[in-house]
């Protein structure tokens, strides 16, 4: 909701995870997800093993798991669909005391539930070991069109400032004693959207102009970066090997 | 509406991002050397804007996060080209920061919340500026009508991706059904939003308006009128309910209905007697008729399931926030 949480996931530390280059961090999580995602949902052990994964990355990370598992139930709502799919489902049904429930709309939570989790989990992991900047970095190293990167490295860097003046605004609303019920704060909000809008757009122009005075002609410089990075490709990939591994093992003894 | 991983199988995912790339190459083809050296800023600084206004969730539903999506106000504001890389942007930081959305499912998110959203929202904003007033009223008013549009479109993607390689075990009518109810409610909240946004912009910088830019409007209202809100909601839940009802029991691929329409429309009309004994009890399709309105009413409480379950959920975040 309100709120700058732009950072709210990163945790600051010097694990070799957090010290690993950005590129290889991200390929990995794709790779990670896409074995995840591609295995049979009957394959339970499979997710056990790709949990054992993310629980010892989460180790060598030293990341707290309290933290983890908090970051890690922004997932919740979206799964809550899943949930709903036992008592809509098709074919035969379960006798649970007094539920019925359908055996394909069980597997297919179950389905939902595990492979959102686990994928939540490694994008949770990557954005808590990669400072902002470096997935920015990450992306252009994967060949991400500058144009796109720009964008976002622009985003990010006024995200704060926009949530900030969004939040002052309900603010001082607020201050004037106003507290609607849900659906009477539409239009207000809307119109302070509107607003928003125009400050964030002259905002823009203002930054542009700024950077035209000082030389910008379409070209970002690479910031200097005297941190030790590890690009080594092959260690850093043995998790998501074991993934692939533990994939094709469960889709072919399936 | 952000996709977590697993709910759709990897081919359609993968086949999904492919698509999106495509949408996102010719967006950048199309913005050019213009976007290049004059309006990256500009653009960041719109991404920040529709990233922040997405923080502004009204409870619709819980499983679907009924947060405003963006997409047709971006594009009402920016144009296609600059509207779609912008929310596509948005979306992807979503995914990558804040573990908003699942990874695989990007691709299909993307192509969801960004492409289809801006694309449908900029068609129907178009074409309904040609038959309504060359006004800021009449921009408005199509203004709505794309937000609300924009997210019918984006829900019915979902539908037939979910239909292409959707893992669960729901049938499809019931899948249609409900994503149509929610989001005609999300988007009803959507129209209203980006209507009086675009409104209010219009009323004090009308030259950052892209879509009506070569349309060269008259100034009448600039917020929308309380018989255009009434007129919207009506025709919107109209809409829906139009769609549930009527498009719903055709959305059904399920081969075995198909089947059963032929066989009970040809020699074996009189086996309806015996519905059980049949030699279909196996499929477990209990009669045609009775199935698609017990789908349809599936999908029905389906939306107040989840229309309950997320204003219980918004009252106690309210209630807690405010003790």
């Amino acid at each position: 909701m309100s709120g700058a949480h732009a950072h709210a996931l990163h945790y600051h530390g010097h694990s070799p995870l957090h010290r690993a280059a950005p590129q290889v961090k991200l390929a990995g999580l794709v790779l990670f997800v896409l074995a995840v995602v591609m295995t049979p949902p009957v394959a339970v052990w499979a997710f056990s093993i790709y949990a054992a994964i993310l629980v010892a990355l989460v180790g060598v990370a030293s990341i707290p798991p309290r933290f983890f598992l908090t970051r890690l139930s922004i997932d919740l709502p979206f799964v809550l669909f899943a949930f709903l799919l036992p008592f809509f489902g098709e074919g035969p049904r379960v006798d649970l005391g007094f539920l019925s429930l359908s055996s394909a709309g069980l597997l297919a939570a179950w389905n939902i539930l595990v492979k959102a989790t686990l994928g939540a989990g490694a994008s949770v992991l990557l954005a808590a070991t990669t400072e902002v900047s470096d997935i920015i970095t990450g992306l252009r190293k994967l060949k991400v069109p500058i144009v796109l990167t720009a964008i976002a490295a622009f985003m990010i860097r006024y995200l704060d400032v926009i949530a900030g003046e969004m939040r002052r605004t309900r603010i001082a609303m607020k201050a004037r004693g106003y507290d609607p019920s849900w659906i009477a704060q539409v239009g207000p909000l809307a119109t302070a959207a509107g607003a928003l809008f125009i400050r964030s757009y002259e905002r823009g122009e203002r930054v542009h102009q700024a950077m035209m005075a000082r030389g910008f002609v379409g070209e970002f410089p690479a910031a200097l970066d005297d941190r030790e990075e590890i690009v080594r490709w092959w260690p850093a990939m043995a998790p998501v090997l074991i993934a692939w591994a533990t994939m094709v093992m469960a889709s072919l003894i399936t | 509406m952000h996709m977590p991983d697993g709910y759709i199988n990897a081919a359609t995912a993968v086949g999904g991002a492919a698509v999106a790339a495509g949408g996102i190459w010719a967006s950048l083809r199309q913005s050019g050397r213009h976007l290049r050296e004059k309006q990256i800023p500009m653009a960041g600084l719109t991404a920040a804007f529709v990233f922040a206004v997405q923080m502004l969730n009204f409870p619709v539903a819980a499983g679907t996060s009924g947060h405003l999506l963006g997409g047709a106000l971006a594009a009402i504001l920016l144009g296609p080209w600059m509207g779609a890389l912008v929310v596509t942007v948005v979306v992807v930081v979503q995914a990558l920061l804040f573990a908003d959305g699942g990874i695989v499912a990007l691709g299909l998110n993307v192509l969801n919340m960004a492409l289809v959203t801006v694309l449908v929202g900029w068609l129907a904003f178009r074409v309904l500026m040609r038959v309504l007033p060359k006004t800021t009223g009449g921009a408005i008013g199509a203004t709505m009508a794309a937000g609300f549009f924009g997210v019918l479109g984006s829900s019915t993607a979902f539908v037939i991706e979910y239909a292409i390689g959707g893992l669960g075990g729901a049938p499809l009518t019931t899948v249609f059904a409900t994503m149509t109810g929610v989001h005609a409610l999300i988007g009803i909240g959507e129209g209203l939003i980006s209507g009086v946004a675009v409104g209010s912009v219009l009323a004090v910088r009308p030259d950052l308006v892209t879509a009506t830019a070569d349309l060269g409007l008259r100034r009448t209202a600039t917020a929308p009128g309380r018989r255009t809100v009434t007129a919207f909601v009506a025709v919107g839940l109209g809409v829906a309910l139009a769609l549930v009802f009527f498009v719903a029991p055709f959305a059904s691929t399920d081969p075995d209905g198909l089947e059963r329409v032929a066989i009970d429309q040809g020699f074996s009309a009189g086996a309806q007697d015996h519905p059980i004994e049949g030699p279909l009890s196996d499929y477990g399709v209990s009669g045609l008729e009775s199935d698609q309105v017990g789908t349809m009413l599936a999908g029905a409480i389906g939306v107040f399931v989840v229309f309950g379950l997320g204003l219980g959920l918004v009252s106690v975040i309210r209630r807690r926030r405010t003790a």
